[in-house]
């Protein structure tokens, strides 16, 4: 079921990225950057209903959901988060510069 | 977005967020929470006034730049580093003191601790910085 | 200790955000990169050749902590690194805008040197894949800094490619933690080893190889480079072409010599035929050009071949050749960008057709350009010829003639290449045109100076090779046998030997 989720997301991305608009292109990293750590976890083994976090004297490693991806995701996030916010703003530059939405009409501005 | 019930909400809803995210990063380590939400939960004080009045107004009641947040922040995580160099061990390593209060609880203050409260003032900043970027130029509009 | 190559970087930005004047951002930025440079000395005198350090850092053991690690060839390119960013931040002292410098140009520069220094530090996938991050988010804001409409174009190009690339990168870290449960480099080379199925990780080694291969710039990947590096101001362009495309190379030698070593019949025959294809393709391109920007970024794509080609080998020599090589092109692609700078200066464009006679009025900036120039096409004293002569005797030795051959012919065609730079700028006759409004009539010696520093490591490391070429051997050594570089990281962990 997820499996389908990072291909239904990844290929809508992909298609988002290939479009011309700006804009489409920060919902295309959105789409691809959350495939990818979908991907993460379900590579590194899916566990339901576990805790990362047990108390001291419980701590039994068949309790616990695996840490390390949901760090490593967490991480990715933080990161295709910033990366957004830049995007966004490039987007605005952009925006403001041209006034217009579509990639291929700078091509007409720098001439 | 300006909407007089926001307007008028927004101290309580400022005192809570900020609360609670100090709340929240100092339950971090051993349990769900930290620097990293505790330092998006404080943003978002701020931002509740960037949308209820405008962004101004929120620059005002944070006194400082985001940018000097930022700053402080990393600075606060890079000197978390240095007690642990000076014990010989690796850079990074987390030192601890234990200062005893009353009864049996006592209080651990620790380099990581520090290190959190850097990542707190660091997020908060980035975050600030963002949103506030972005706002203004929709403003420009 | 060799944590600092990344903390003194980190601190200098530090320093940094507190500040707009641009006084005191030049100040802090130079003597911040200086800094970099002289710990870096220090790093490799202490590793000397022969050892590996390392350091766990927070104190957590390998493999569950992550491990800083430094080995000859990690250690050669800090002090290259150091190098070349000392001198690119003296240049920009000069030639970035005084706007530029108070919108904390001098920040992004150190972030993004400490990105690239993290990396080759680094001994855990993951922590790789954060530096190579700290790095794009940099590059992202220096190659957009200024925001001309024509830099934001080339800037959105370079962000959706690089971005792709580390989604890339990302995917294959998680299917390899998923299959092996681990990701300190050590640990997963000993793993990898050890493992029958070991063939099942081609998927994860192919999105490694597309993800270093877009960042290094190779063959099928190649085209977002040259329309993005010729838009930012020419102190940016250098310093990416110095170290960016580099540290993808470096990722790409380091995982293929330590932990991606099944299936090598498979790998080892596509990095050769990337190789060629790179080093023609680039070669091709780039004398076909006539804007020296162009010229120069094709040039390191063709360039980027060749380190391919070493890793393709596999012999130590190879790999010798191959960091012997990136060294050199470090140091001599940077100088031809700074030169390039120096030639936009003086006379207001980049297109080769309307310069000419530079060398009659400026024969020192000629000297200057010929050295690297030379050094890239090869000519015997200086180290671009020792570089491809290594390379091109490992391709003998293993018998792989096709691609050594297509080797000495690119180098034909990046003489040729130079020479036409040479000939339009330099030797033409100059052209009867009114000097625009805003052009400098002469250059001063001191905005000169990083150029000769960088025209003189190349030819020390030229003069020098055989005294330095024992350190590039051992440092090929070092990275064929990787037995050692795991047992120094992995020291306390018992981990089944067979």
């Amino acid at each position: 079921m997820l499996a389908l989720l990072v291909g239904v997301l990844s290929s809508t991305g992909v298609y988002l990225l290939l479009r011309r608009s700006v804009l489409k292109l920060v919902l295309g990293i959105i789409f691809l950057s959350n495939a990818v750590n979908l991907t993460i976890f379900i590579a590194a083994g899916l566990v339901q209903g576990k805790p990362v976090f047990v108390s001291e004297d419980a701590a039994n490693p068949a309790d616990m959901a695996d840490p390390i991806p949901q760090a490593l995701i967490l991480t990715a996030i933080v990161i295709s988060f910033g990366l957004v916010a830049f995007t966004l703003a490039l987007k605005y530059k952009y925006f403001s510069l041209s006034d217009t939405d579509d990639l291929d009409e700078l091509k007409e501005l720098e001439e | 977005m300006k909407t007089i019930i926001l307007q008028m909400a927004l101290p309580y809803i400022r005192f809570i967020l900020i609360f609670f995210s100090v709340i929240t990063l100092f339950r971090g380590h051993n349990f769900p929470g930290g620097g990293f939400i505790g330092g998006l939960m404080a943003s978002g004080a701020f931002i509740f006034q960037a949308l209820a009045w405008d962004v101004n107004s929120s620059r005002k009641t944070l006194r400082t730049q985001p940018s000097v947040l930022i700053g402080s922040g990393l600075m606060m995580a890079l000197l978390s580093a240095i007690p642990g160099i000076l014990t010989g061990k690796p850079f990074l390593t987390g030192t601890w003191v234990k200062i005893p209060l009353f009864a049996d609880h006592t209080l651990k203050l620790g380099t990581p601790l520090l290190f959190d409260i850097g990542v707190y003032f660091t997020v908060a900043g980035v975050v600030l910085m963002f949103i506030y970027t972005l706002m203004e130029e929709w403003q420009w509009k | 200790m060799i944590a600092l190559p990344v903390l003194i970087p980190l601190f200098t930005a530090i320093l940094l955000v507190f500040s707009n004047q641009a006084r005191y951002q030049k100040i802090i930025g130079v003597s911040g990169a200086f800094a970099i440079f002289a710990t870096s000395l220090f790093i490799i005198s202490n590793v000397g050749g022969k050892q590996i350090e390392v350091l766990q850092s927070s104190n957590w053991e390998a493999p569950f902590g992550i491990s800083l690690v430094v080995d000859t060839f990690s250690a050669l390119m800090l002090v290259i690194t150091g190098f070349v960013s000392f001198a690119l931040a003296v240049y920009s002292l000069f030639y970035i805008d005084e706007k530029l410098i108070t919108h904390r140009y001098f920040l992004f520069f150190h972030t993004l040197l400490m990105g690239v220094n993290g990396a080759f530090i680094t001994g855990d996938v993951f922590n790789l894949y954060v530096w190579f991050e700290v790095m794009l988010m940099s590059s992202f804001v220096l190659i957009t800094l200024g925001s001309k409409p024509l830099q934001l174009k080339g800037g959105i190009k370079y962000l959706t490619m690089n971005l792709v690339a580390s989604l890339f990168f990302l995917a294959g870290i998680g299917i390899l933690y998923g299959k092996t449960g681990t990701l300190n480099m050590a640990h997963l080379a000993v793993i990898l080893q050890n493992d029958e199925q070991a063939i099942l990780m081609n998927t994860s080694t192919m999105l490694f190889f597309m993800a270093f291969g877009i960042k290094a710039a190779v063959f099928p990947f190649f085209f977002w480079l040259p329309s993005s590096y010729h838009t930012p101001p020419v102190a940016v362009t250098a310093f990416f072409a110095a170290l960016l495309t580099k540290v993808g190379v470096y990722a790409m030698i380091r995982v293929f010599t330590l932990f991606f070593i099944q299936d090598p019949q498979f790998w080892h025959t596509l990095l050769l035929a990337v190789a060629g294809l790179t080093m023609v393709v680039g070669g091709m391109a780039a004398a076909s050009h006539y804007e020296i920007r162009r010229i120069l970024s094709f040039h390191i794509i063709s360039q980027i071949g060749y380190m391919i080609f070493g890793l393709g080998v596999f012999t130590p020599l190879a790999l010798a050749g191959a960091i012997y090589f990136m060294i050199h092109n470090m140091l001599a692609k940077t100088n031809t960008f700074l030169v390039a700078g120096h030639i936009n200066r003086l006379k207001g464009t980049y297109k080769l057709k309307s310069i000419g006679g530079l060398y009659k009025s400026y024969p020192l900036l000629g000297i200057l350009f010929i050295i690297p120039a030379f050094a890239l096409a090869g000519v015997p004293p200086l180290p671009g010829f020792f570089g491809k002569f290594f390379l091109i005797k490992a391709g003998f030795e293993a018998e792989k003639w096709f691609i050594s051959g297509v080797a000495i012919f690119t180098g034909v065609l990046t003489l040729f290449s130079m020479i036409k730079i040479w000939n339009e700028a330099f030797f033409k006759k100059g052209l009867e045109e009114v000097p625009e409004q805003g052009l400098r009539e002469r250059l001063p010696l001191r905005e000169l100076l990083p150029s000769m520093m960088l025209g003189a490591g190349t030819i020390l490391l030229g003069i020098g090779a055989g005294v330095f070429f024992d350190y590039f051997i051992e440092a090929g050594n070092q990275l064929m046998n990787s037995d050692q570089y795991i047992q120094v990281v992995l020291k306390n962990f018992e981990y089944v030997a067979n």
